[in-house]
């Protein structure tokens, strides 16, 4: 297997983008990433996207060929695959993108991930995500994301000491993170009062406690590690990918306050990169709800069950604490697209241990943690990237 | 120079608070009264619909300046709840007044600005002399579905107001329009209630077209918002026109007269009409006033307008027919059930 490094990345702005449509957003992240990778359009050997629903949101399909096209590269006939693991798309596509270098198959290859989210009614919205659900099970009975991550967030504070106040210290740490990222859908601050004052979406859960609907794309440029100094002087290695998969119903989980599939993948991520939770440096983790957070920050390890309250009330997970999370502002305040969250965070990890990361920067980040998440933990992959 | 020879509004006395419609619906009522800064709204009776709010403020119109109706040769009626498909409510409201049968009129729709079309098609013909007076009305019995958001804030009630050139009491300097083709709220033929696109309608429809009708205007007049007493903008709520004016460079103080929706509603074409009525009835000679409506679909109608001394002389008599601030006062308080019936929603047994 070969050593895999990051040569560039892009990202469009998050938000409402009513003027931009889905093909223009991929068009204006991948001709950021390949103007940071420094590479042109005849260079690249392949291309994976992240998309979860283009099909019920924009009512087009075969998206592989359409960026492919919109890309300028049809006429190479590069092959261009899509990957759909609802909102583990981009996670998923960086894999695969990740596996086609490491294998030997493709030198340079784009994964990238992109969705347009508001060209429907919000309600429309909702019912495409339940997609990402079990439609026969839970969705068919009425069950929808909000409703499902309120079930885990009620069995979670019946069993762990986690306060209302120390669940919405997540948001308001996300929000000061994100008012430091110029790519954020929401760039302001929030205190807990906000949150706590906020609309009930579904009991604990509340308005301020739900990541937004966006649109938005990101794109990443992966080559070989021994040609990535051809390209770029500051190469980001790649240095463990992981994917694991759970029961697609929340109800058919050994334990719904615990994400197995992301203690499996987090555990195969360290294991293939001989390091442990202390050694990384930041994290972006997949907070669609503050308590999927809370879920993440000890199923990866940094914490013990039941004690992640206390870790981001006390500020560990805080913009210069001792672990980092989301120095992005997370989905909940950079904003989610569902398929094209995995590969935001890349981007976030990669402009932080480049050193690029402007106002949110850690000093002397060197290795940093990905953890994305389609559904309510049916599908997570994780990765570990180093400089 | 064409302007207002004199004008007229109507509010029907009823009145739901949002706090009622919330309840119903199981919202918590300080989210969206704080969120829309409306807290209450106006409910027609149960035989008012757009014609009757239009003929009211049409004869209210007239009992301020002794206008004879034969003189008046074009009434338009601009509204998105005409009680026909098909059979003109300017026409009754013509008979009613005693305008009929010389003159032309047409009912108009363009969201919640077709009675600001209006002012601008009757300033044309004045202008070109083919008509003495023509006299624009803006009216709504606005739908607003079920628990929909814009339930909170529909209402009911019009502005008259009759254009000329003759000695008027507010010249109209300028006009200008800024339309585009953009999907942001619409009602089919033969559906009950508009359909909206959510925050769509902000940003893309009411921001984009406002700005983009008042740098035109400041563009051709070389005015800017300092030049201006008090400025008048379309308020489906209290927050859009209270950012907008920021944006624009317009201060609270400068909309603070003309900011009748907290406790009116949204009255679609009356919305901005009835905003600048309230403006006028505090009005004084020399005053200048600038006015945005905005239509969804989406258009934007900006006005550059100055008070003259004729709104002091003896000719104009603003108290002879009440004022904005008169009819939102002393309201009769509906429940929803009430209201569910002035508004038709209950169906019943034929």
């Amino acid at each position: 297997m070969r050593e895999v490094a990051v040569i560039g990345v892009g990202c469009t702005t998050f938000g409402e983008k009513w003027n931009i449509s889905f093909r223009d957003l991929f068009v204006q992240a991948g001709a950021l990433a390949l103007e940071d990778a420094r590479v042109s359009g005849e260079q690249i050997g392949a291309m994976y996207v992240g998309n979860m629903s283009a099909g019920r949101f924009i009512e087009q399909e075969h998206i592989g060929a359409l960026i492919a096209d919109y890309a300028g590269l049809a006429t190479t006939h590069i092959p261009s695959t899509r990957v759909e693991a609802a909102c583990a798309s981009g996670g998923l596509s960086f894999r695969q993108a990740f596996i086609s270098v490491a294998s030997g198959i493709e030198d340079i290859v784009v994964a990238a991930g992109v969705e347009k989210m508001t060209d429907v009614a919000s309600g429309t919205s909702v019912e495409a995500l339940a997609g990402a659900a079990d439609r026969e099970w839970e969705g068919f009975v009425g069950a929808t994301f909000p409703g499902l991550y309120a079930m885990i967030a009620n069995d979670y504070m019946n069993r762990y000491p986690l306060t209302r106040e120390q669940l919405a210290q997540v948001a308001v740490k996300n929000h000061y993170n994100g008012a430091r990222n110029p790519i954020a859908q929401f760039q302001q601050e929030i205190t807990l009062e906000t949150v706590l004052k906020s609309t009930l979406v579904a009991d604990p859960l509340r308005l301020f406690d739900c990541s937004p609907i966006t649109d938005g794309a990101a794109a990443v440029i992966l080559a070989p590690l021994e040609m990535a100094r051809d390209f770029t002087d500051t190469p980001v290695k790649v240095l463990a990918s992981s994917q694991a998969s759970d029961t697609i119903a929340l109800h058919d989980r050994r334990d719904i306050s615990t994400l197995d599939a992301t203690v499996a993948a987090g555990k195969r991520a360290f294991a293939m990169s001989g390091l442990t939770p202390k050694d990384i440096d930041l994290v972006e983790v997949h907070d669609c709800f503050t308590i999927a957070e809370i879920c993440a920050i000890e199923d990866l390890g940094f914490c013990r069950k039941g004690e992640a309250g206390r870790f981001t009330e006390e500020g560990a997970t805080a913009l210069h604490g001792d672990l980092p999370v989301n120095t992005s502002g997370g989905l909940k305040a950079c904003g989610h697209p569902v398929g094209a969250t995995g590969i935001k965070q890349i981007c976030e990890v990669v402009m932080q241990l480049r050193g690029e990361a402007g106002k949110r920067q850690i000093d002397g980040a060197r290795i940093g943690m990905t953890h994305n998440v389609g559904g309510t933990g049916a599908t997570v992959a994780v990765h570990i990237l180093g400089v | 120079m064409v302007g207002i020879i004199t004008y007229g509004v109507y509010i029907p006395r009823f009145r739901i608070k949002v706090e009622e419609i919330a309840k119903v619906w199981g919202a918590n009522p300080d989210d969206i009264s704080g969120g829309l800064g409306v807290y209450s709204k106006s409910v027609p009776d149960l035989d008012e619909d757009t014609a009757t709010i239009a003929v009211e403020a049409a004869r209210n119109a007239l009992r301020r300046r002794d206008i004879d109706p034969k003189e008046i040769g074009a009434v338009y009626v601009g509204s998105e709840s005409h009680p026909y498909a098909v059979k003109p409510t300017a026409c009754t409201v013509g008979e009613a007044i005693g305008a009929t049968p010389i003159m032309t009129a047409a009912d108009y729709e363009f969201a919640c600005k077709a009675g600001t079309a209006g002012i601008q098609t009757c300033m044309g013909l004045v202008a070109s002399n083919m008509v003495k007076y023509g006299l624009a009305i803006g009216s709504d019995v606005a739908q607003g579905a079920p628990s929909d958001a814009l339930e909170y804030t529909a209402a009911a009630g019009g502005a008259a107001f009759l254009i000329g050139n003759c000695d008027p009491i507010a010249e109209i300097h300028r006009t200008c329009s800024f339309t585009t083709d953009t999907p942001d709220f619409w009602r089919r033929e033969g559906q009950d209630y508009p359909r909206h696109g959510g925050r769509f309608t902000g940003d893309p429809g009411y921001f984009r077209h406002i700005e983009g009708a008042v740098r035109l205007i400041f563009e051709q007049t070389g005015k800017c918002p300092k030049d201006y007493t008090y400025a008048v903008f379309h308020q489906p709520n209290a927050k859009f026109p209270q950012r907008i004016a920021k944006i624009l460079g317009f201060s609270p103080e400068q909309i603070k007269p003309g900011l009748v929706v907290p406790r009116l509603g949204n009255t679609y074409s009356g919305s901005s009409m009835i905003g600048l009525a309230a403006t006028l009835d505090c009005a004084r000679s020399n005053d200048r006033i600038f006015v945005a409506s905005f239509g969804s679909g989406a258009g934007s109608d900006a006005f550059d307008i100055e008070v003259t001394d004729a709104i002091e002389s003896g000719d104009f008599r603003r108290e002879a027919a009440p004022s904005v601030e008169r009819l939102l006062e002393n309201p009769i308080y509906v429940n929803y059930a009430q209201y569910a019936r002035h508004k038709g929603k209950i169906v019943m047994q034929k």
